[in-house]
């Protein structure tokens, strides 16, 4: 892949990932040193980043951050079980085909039907070609690993060239690279050789602290005690050994829930009462209401 | 990519590497290429950008990095190495030559019916013969008669398409037709969804009570991991601890695939905590979506040194998660077998298919049920005693 510029696509006056990481705190998302790295390495040498992480540690939420950073187009493309080409490249339209046709038809101008036919103006991108036809823009591949492994490897092609060919137009590149990001829930190994192209970062859980500022600075109109009480909580409940652990974005709308409700610190009533916004399960709901939650949140608060 | 204040990237990323391929990661030139690409716009001198780079770029899964962090301590803070405990299974090899006795030398035209009938009644005798009881010469018969083994998972209707004579109008092909023929609309084409095999699951318990089954067992989940007609095979170890070992049986040959398992699997012959280690696969894996919609079969006796209601409620969780449960245990096989383990009584209500998985009879009668088939309806196994 030739290197035309030496910034690739790394906003004006960040020359460090220190720099990148206050950019993205700057809209609002916390990344720590090594997702700072990555997406710092990832923007300036045009490499795809490959979040795994488990559900809800903001492996979307980075893809939204570095578009908004960029001040660019966040163009997102969801995996799913029998994804092809036509739906994530590009796809012809053909009722406006058969309609150019009948047009020709009645004005009787055919002699360079088949070439008009298949022009560009007939061509719907699809998230991957319009990613590659915008600059600047953000790619996000969202659950790759729901995608089959054909997939895979038609992937594989577009993010090593950057370039998409149609064989009725010709080759479509990219002037710029887009930035990627792909995530993935692990529910299988996704192909090495797809990796191999990527950065491979996996994010997990936030520490305490970390979380209570991250919590702050989503849900900005939570009281402090409150959001201390609900990391508190949330990390107790991250030890419980639960069927779904609550991630970073439970915390938040847990958080968002009862500051709704008009909460200054977390207890018990209300916190059993906006339960359903943190675990998923009855199974960890019974376990979470057996749990001891005031007393729980004075020992975490007291121990910090 | 040149000195930097007496450091050089090329250097520090090279050794690096050197160290990390020492200690099992796949290491090609074109990750190191990468890494001194991204040192190269960090700073060579500080140890954490050397340390993020490295990550980045050699890494591809949380267990590469537990790897790449005891590498890097090791290397960078001059830390002990972590020795780790090599595991004591042996492989059993044997060379190629007992199926080949009885047809060499041609003869006459009996002799040759009579080998070929002697060949054909030890085929039969070893298809039934409990793998507690094997020789090592048996265990080699048995090996190529698993190489021919698949294991497809019962298939499901996919959202993929094709072409079909029925069914809804193909909306892609009709217009190209339709463009191809100046406007005409002369034919439709049909298209309806393709089927594809579920994903199946195989965890083989390696404990002490398994250990006469564990070499077979695992033999047979390499020929079913390597099944054709797409479909993944996921293999697990239990025993004291969980192990996956899909990595691992991803070889062809089997001797070099037991190797690796064997020294993957840090926890051969101890005690079963089924459980325990059925909650972590179902956390760690089945949860996120490996045991979803699969056919998950557990290779176990049952024996569980813990207490059996949390594998009872394991089993409830994998029953609800997955499209179908079953479970094989090697000494169903055994005449005048009563499902007593406390283990096995309390998983068996959660489980789909009950069967045995003692002899190549059963195993094959284990891939029918996997299919699809009903455990009943596939008939039962002939039982043949240790002595014949």
């Amino acid at each position: 892949m030739p290197d035309l510029d030496k910034r690739g696509l790394l906003p004006a006056g960040v020359d460090s990932p220190a720099g990148l990481a206050t950019r993205l705190a700057q809209v609002r998302y916390l990344a720590d040193d090594g997702l700072a790295t990555a997406a710092y390495l990832g923007l300036k040498l045009h490499r795809p980043l490959f979040c795994e992480g488990d559900a809800g540690v903001g492996k979307t939420e980075l893809a939204k951050a570095l578009a908004a950073v960029l001040d660019a187009p966040l163009i997102r493309l969801q995996c799913y079980e029998g994804i092809d080409a036509s739906q994530a490249l590009y796809d012809w339209d053909f009722p406006r085909q058969l309609l150019h046709l009948r047009a020709a038809e009645v004005t009787g101008a055919g002699d360079h039907l088949e070439a008009e036919l298949y022009d560009r103006r007939f061509l719907i991108a699809r998230p991957l070609l319009a990613a590659l036809e915008t600059t600047p823009a953000v790619l996000l591949i969202d659950e790759v690993d729901r995608a089959d492994d054909e997939f895979e490897a038609f992937l594989l092609e577009v993010l090593s060239d950057f370039a998409v060919t149609v064989p009725e137009l010709g080759t479509i590149a990219a002037a710029v690279p887009p930035a990627v990001v792909i995530t993935s829930n692990r529910t299988r190994d996704v192909h090495d050789a797809l990796k191999r192209r990527c950065y491979y970062h996996w994010i997990g859980h936030p520490g305490f602290d970390r979380e209570v500022e991250i919590v702050r600075l989503r849900v900005p109109e939570a009281a402090e005690v409150l959001v201390r009480h609900v990391a508190a909580a949330v990390a107790a409940l991250r030890g419980e050994g639960l069927l779904k652990p609550p991630g970073i974005a439970e915390a938040i709308d847990w958080t968002q829930a009862l500051a709704a409700l008009g909460a200054q610190k977390l207890d018990p009533a209300l916190a059993a009462a906006t339960l359903g916004a943190v675990v998923k399960y009855r199974e960890d709901a019974e376990r979470a209401l057996a749990m001891d939650l005031s007393a729980l949140v004075e020992r975490a608060v007291a121990g910090t | 990519m040149s000195a930097a204040g007496g450091l050089d990237a090329v250097g520090v990323v090279v050794g690096l590497g050197r160290a990390l391929a020492a200690a099992g990661l796949p290491v090609g030139p074109d990750r190191v290429a990468e890494a001194v690409r991204a040192l190269a716009e960090l700073d060579v001198a500080s140890r954490a950008d050397v340390y993020w780079a490295g990550r980045l770029t050699f890494c591809a899964s949380p267990e590469d990095h537990l790897r790449y962090d005891a590498v890097f301590a090791t290397l960078f803070s001059g830390a002990r190495p972590v020795q780790r405990r090599r595991p004591t299974m042996t492989v059993q090899t044997v060379p190629l030559a007992v199926e080949a006795s009885g047809t060499d030398d041609g003869g006459e035209d009996g002799e040759e019916v009579r080998a070929l009938h002697a060949a054909a009644s030890r085929t039969e005798t070893l298809r039934h013969k409990d793998f507690a009881t094997m020789s090592a010469a048996e265990k080699a018969a048995l090996d190529r008669a698993l190489a021919a083994f698949g294991l497809p998972g019962q298939h499901r209707p996919s959202r993929r398409w094709q072409a079909t004579s029925g069914g809804r109008i193909d909306p892609h092909r009709t217009v190209r037709a339709v463009l191809r023929g100046g406007g005409e609309p002369y034919r439709l084409y049909r298209r309806g969804h393709t089927t594809r095999p579920r994903p199946v699951v195989l965890i083989v318990d390696v404990s002490g009570s398994m250990s006469p089954y564990a070499d077979a067992l695992l033999r047979f989940a390499h020929a079913a991991s390597r099944r054709r007609g797409g479909g993944r095979t996921e293999v697990f170890t239990l025993g004291t601890r969980l192990t996956r070992i899909t990595r691992e049986l991803s070889v062809r040959d089997p001797d070099t695939a037991m190797r690796a398992v064997a020294a993957a699997v840090p926890d051969w012959s101890g005690g079963t905590r089924l459980g325990t280690l059925l909650r972590d696969f179902l956390d760690r894996h089945g949860q996120r979506g490996t045991a979803r919609g699969a056919v998950v079969v557990i290779l176990s006796d049952g024996w569980e040194r813990d207490d059996p209601a949390e594998l009872g409620r394991q089993m409830a969780r994998l029953a609800r998660l997955a499209h179908r449960v079953v479970w094989a245990n090697p000494r169903k096989g055994r005449p005048g077998f009563a499902p007593l383990a406390a283990g096995l009584v309390a998983a068996l209500p959660h489980v789909h298919d009950f069967v045995s998985g003692h002899s190549l009879a059963a195993l094959e009668h284990l891939a029918r049920v996997v299919v699809g088939a009903d455990a009943r309806s596939v008939g039962p196994i002939r039982e043949v005693r240790a002595d014949a």
